[in-house]
């Protein structure tokens, strides 16, 4: 697969097909509390990131919460 | 003496101290300040994930520690659009499982200052997607009653800016929203110690969010415990209502009887 897609600003190459892949291979299961993900501004769940695929130049933000006011 | 709960959006809130967690010495410090405010909701920020190294996940050491009885509040603080902050909002819902939300839009990132017309809009399109939404906002009447007539649960309006400590720069501005706001008043930003905070209280304010004033006190866990003092102690003036100001003196003392007349 080629391409690239935007993670949390910085650009990579694009090699997982779907939202679980990518996460996966950043240790990241559904499931792992206080996780969230927006692809292109967008929500996805995470009972749906399996089944969302990724194509190049998506964008994709993953957060947690941290410290805040 | 009967009960004094607050209600925000049908939830029922013992402490009417809402505490920030950024900033403090170490997350130790952080926990017993927390502990000793008797705070039972705490703000918590949206951030992207650091992909290079797994932490320790805020919200499990809060839970950790207090269980259910400290809820959070996600923020949208750092946004600067509406639709930056409704984004932020929707990931912190699916994030935490929380719908409140203390929605921030800021129009200047020097001053922190509140962007209104993006706080209107980033208001209404929460309210309809179903989020108890609390905006930091304005100290100005006009902006808090827009913001409740779109839905917001309650409005907070700054006493100064964000993280100065400079106190309640306009009390007479605060007092009027709380005379007139249908909804709860939380008096947010700007709180410098505790009398700030007592001063909120008296002026009607239901509730006071403060951070900074705790977290960058020489000792954050005693200051804890003074917010939640002042608050208490504020909230009780204001119930038992103000003796008037006079511009002269009154003495307290019987003027009959006196010695030598």
């Amino acid at each position: 697969m080629m391409g690239t897609i935007r993670v949390n600003g910085s650009d990579e190459v694009l090699s997982a097909d779907t939202v679980a892949a990518l996460l996966s291979g950043r240790g990241i299961v559904p499931g792992t509390p206080g996780v969230a993900v927006a692809l292109n501004g967008a929500v996805v769940p995470s009972r749906r990131w399996d089944q969302t695929p990724l194509s190049p130049g998506d964008a994709l933000e993953i957060i947690r919460p941290v410290q805040g006011g | 003496m009967h009960t004094d709960t607050l209600t925000i959006a049908g939830r029922n809130l013992g402490s009417r101290l809402f505490l920030g967690t950024a900033g403090y010495p170490n997350q130790q410090v952080m926990l017993d300040a927390l502990d000793a405010s008797g705070s039972e909701l705490a703000t918590v920020a949206i951030r992207r994930i650091s992909l290079d190294g797994y932490s320790e996940s805020l919200t499990d050491v809060l839970a950790s520690r207090f269980g259910g009885r400290v809820g959070l509040l996600p923020n949208t603080a750092g946004c600067l659009t509406a639709k930056e902050a409704v984004l932020t909002a929707q990931l912190a819902r699916e994030a935490l499982g929380v719908d409140w939300i203390k929605l921030e839009v800021i129009g200047d990132r020097e001053l922190l200052y509140p962007d209104v017309e993006e706080l209107l809009r980033a208001t209404e399109e929460l309210v309809a997607d179903g989020f108890t939404v609390l905006p930091y906002c304005n100290d100005d009447p006009v902006t808090c009653r827009k913001l409740a007539d779109l839905g917001a649960a309650a409005v907070m309006p700054l006493g100064a800016f964000i993280g100065s400590g400079l106190g309640i720069r306009n009390p007479h501005a605060i007092e009027t929203i709380c005379t007139r706001s249908p909804v709860p008043v939380v008096l947010d930003a700007g709180i410098g110690t505790a009398s700030d905070a007592a001063l909120a209280m008296e002026l009607g304010c239901a509730a006071v969010l403060l951070n900074t004033a705790v977290s960058k006190a020489r000792d954050p866990v005693r200051m804890a415990a003074a917010m939640r003092d002042a608050v208490v102690a504020g909230r009780g003036a204001h119930l038992a209502g103000r003796m008037p100001k006079r511009a002269f003196a009154e003495p307290s003392s019987p003027q009959l009887g006196l010695i030598g007349t």
